[in-house]
């Protein structure tokens, strides 16, 4: 077991599913030599070399759609698109061809690609360098999304998002990168479609992911001492979703709010709370609730942006409220 | 894989006139004959009620896929467009699972989910028709960096229109591949129409082939309608990928045979323009190089035997079982 960085963690799993299967390859911009400006592919250029590494032109609606048919001609390929923010104009190439290749076909056209980005505020980086956009994912049919919020199941994750042979969208935060955690020594990999409970509790379930994962445990740390037993459930993959893990929660705590940074107005969470009222209704003691971003553009003064995303005392708030 | 290489068949018995060997004239005679009669006889299905959706005929430009084609080998790709039909069949796809797909029936190549628009044949090396105009170029260009990434010596031919050519997405596909140095061969099938826009009206400059050396490769324009000029152009631009040179934009020029889609009379089409077109029919270009008359009829019957089947084939299969569709869809 050693402890590393988010990034590193990712890095480990590029450099490891690289060697084993030569069919995987990366691409995308400044992350060759450079490493990236995450360094999440940091060394990985002079391991695998410009054939395997690729550093493209600023074209990412050309590369991701590149992506699509370097699938199709039999490999792996990983592309990074630098902020998630960017993904909106290579929205052809993800919604009417990743995600419909292997469907329009009649199943002979899979597309084992992963496009890996990151989003979310906090580094005052203004409204488009900042947005939380899975919601505009998570409503494609084709696609697999996956939000990791730790080091373990970053490496865990993205090992299994290469093997997998749909279209993966697998968005880092741009906060967690040099969070660090423990990670095992030895290979592993984390199915998607499956949840985890970061901490258990009785009285009230959060359901959340990507870095809120972390304000919730630290509201729930703070909320056990005014004797309230939170539960964390990180949901890890959004696509597929862990109903199963979603509705079990539920039943067991009957209170459940969702958070997430993106705005609430469409998000993912408005979703899954009827999801869980169509199925757990009357296990509930209450509505499901919700914290999550509001509906507004990120601002770039941090004071202004700051106000714009769930704190650990929002989360804290709303327990108490409803407990 | 098993199949001959067109390249080593052209290298003998070559044809006086032509330089090419009756071999590679008659399979591109062939598929100019198969796919104009299987147009027409999508028309009247379509007429008829049997084929829904949209069907955009690739009537007219028959000679630009039957000539790219012949000039690569089985275990090349093509990425094909919406007006594809004419690009599957010269790939060597089954007309009867190609006439199933059309009709929406589940022995079609795509089990009747992808229809006229997105036939795609895995065994043909086809990667598929697209119904977004241009998203087929990055598809070409990846499959070309694919081939790249696994060291295979096999090359691209990616399909598009004057209309893709104007998708930000086309320049950006020529500078990425050539930058790359890839294996594909960009075959721009200039039909002068977007829908109804003409080519004068929506580029600043209307030599499209010159766009080829403004990314840094070659750029060809010939004769659409003329399946010998397109198959010379294309092998050339093959061996040129295959020598590792890189890509190249092939402009051909050729014109719709009517308007964009079967429902689309082409009022707009100037008449006159249109029938001068006409008279350089690639059908007739290519029958007047091949003197062997009898091999020609030969090969226009075993076509209309084949679409004959093909049809009977298409009419006579079920449709796709709604439940096992309903089960297909995963719940999350």
């Amino acid at each position: 077991m050693a402890e590393m960085m988010y990034r590193e963690a990712l890095n480990r799993a590029l450099f490891e599913e690289m060697k084993k299967d030569p069919t995987v390859f990366i691409m995308g911009e400044n992350i060759g030599e450079y490493g990236g400006s995450y360094q999440v592919t940091a060394g990985l250029f002079n391991q695998f070399g410009p054939d395997r590494v690729i550093d493209t032109p600023l074209a990412e609606a050309t590369f991701t759609g590149a992506a699509v048919g370097a699938a199709l001609a039999g490999t792996r390929p990983v592309v990074d698109i630098l902020f998630v923010d960017f993904t909106t104009v290579c929205m052809d190439a993800i919604v009417n061809q990743a995600a419909k290749y292997d469907f329009m076909s009649g199943g002979q056209g899979e597309v084992p690609m992963v496009l890996r980005t990151q989003g979310g505020a906090g580094n005052a980086l203004a409204a488009q360098h900042s947005q939380s956009l899975e919601a505009l994912f998570y409503h494609i049919p084709g696609l697999k999304l996956v939000m990791p919020s730790t080091p373990h199941d970053a490496y865990g994750l993205l090992v299994s998002s290469i093997r997998d042979n749909q279209p993966t969208i697998f968005v880092e935060h741009k906060l967690l990168y040099m969070t660090k955690g423990d990670v095992p020594d030895e290979e592993f990999s984390i199915p998607l479609g499956k949840a985890e409970v970061k901490k258990e509790g009785d009285d009230v379930t959060l359901i959340t992911y990507s870095l809120m994962t972390l304000k919730c445990l630290e509201a729930a740390r703070l909320l056990e001492k005014e004797g309230i037993s939170v539960e964390v459930l990180d949901l890890r993959t959004l696509k597929p979703l862990d109903q199963e893990a979603v509705l079990e929660s539920a039943r067991k705590t009957g209170n459940v709010i969702i958070v997430h940074e993106a705005c609430k107005r469409g998000g993912v969470g408005g979703d899954i709370a009827a999801m869980i009222m169509e199925e757990a209704y009357d296990d509930l003691d209450g509505p499901v609730m919700r914290v999550c971003g509001r509906d507004t553009s990120i601002p770039y003064n941090l004071a202004l942006e700051k106000v714009c995303i769930p704190t650990v005392e929002d989360i804290v708030e709303a327990v108490i409220k409803i407990t | 894989m098993s199949k001959k290489s067109p390249q080593k068949e052209a290298a003998k018995g070559k044809s006086a006139t032509t330089g090419i060997s009756l071999e590679i004239l008659l399979q591109m005679y062939r598929n100019v004959y198969a796919i104009r009669q299987f147009e027409l006889k999508c028309k009247d299905l379509y007429r008829e009620g049997f084929i829904r959706g949209y069907i955009h005929p690739y009537l007219g430009e028959e000679a630009i896929a039957a000539g790219a084609c012949a000039a690569i080998r089985p275990d090349d790709y093509i990425v094909s467009t919406h007006r594809g039909h004419g690009h599957c069949i010269s790939k060597g796809a089954d007309l009867k699972r190609m006439m199933a797909e059309i009709m929406g029936k589940a022995t079609g190549y795509c089990k009747g989910r992808g229809g006229s628009m997105h036939i795609f044949s895995k065994e043909d090396n086809n990667l598929g028709a697209n119904g977004i105009v241009g998203a087929g170029i990055p598809i070409a260009t990846g499959a070309a960096m694919g081939i790249k990434v696994k060291k295979e010596q096999r090359v691209v031919v990616g399909f598009f229109s004057d209309g893709a050519a104007n998708q930000g997405v086309f320049g950006e596909s020529l500078n990425f591949a050539a930058t790359f140095n890839l294996p594909v061969i960009f075959m721009l099938e200039n039909n002068h129409y977007a829908v109804s826009t003409p080519v004068e009206c929506s580029f600043g400059n209307c030599d499209l082939a010159c766009k080829g050396p403004a990314y840094g490769m070659p750029g060809v324009c010939v004769e659409g309608n003329d399946a010998v000029k397109v198959y010379q152009a294309t092998k050339s631009a093959v061996e040129r990928a295959l020598n590792g040179e890189g890509p190249t934009l092939i402009e051909a020029k050729t014109y719709r045979h009517g308007g964009h889609h079967v429902n689309d009379p082409g009022l707009y089409m100037d008449q006159e323009v249109l029938a001068a077109w006409r008279a350089k029919d690639p059908l007739d270009i290519l029958k007047k190089k091949i003197k062997d008359k009898k091999k020609l009829k030969t090969v226009e019957d075993d076509v209309e035997q084949e679409l004959y089947e093909a049809v009977e084939f298409a009419k006579n299969s079920p449709e796709p079982s709604v439940a096992e569709f309903l089960a297909s869809i995963p719940n999350f």
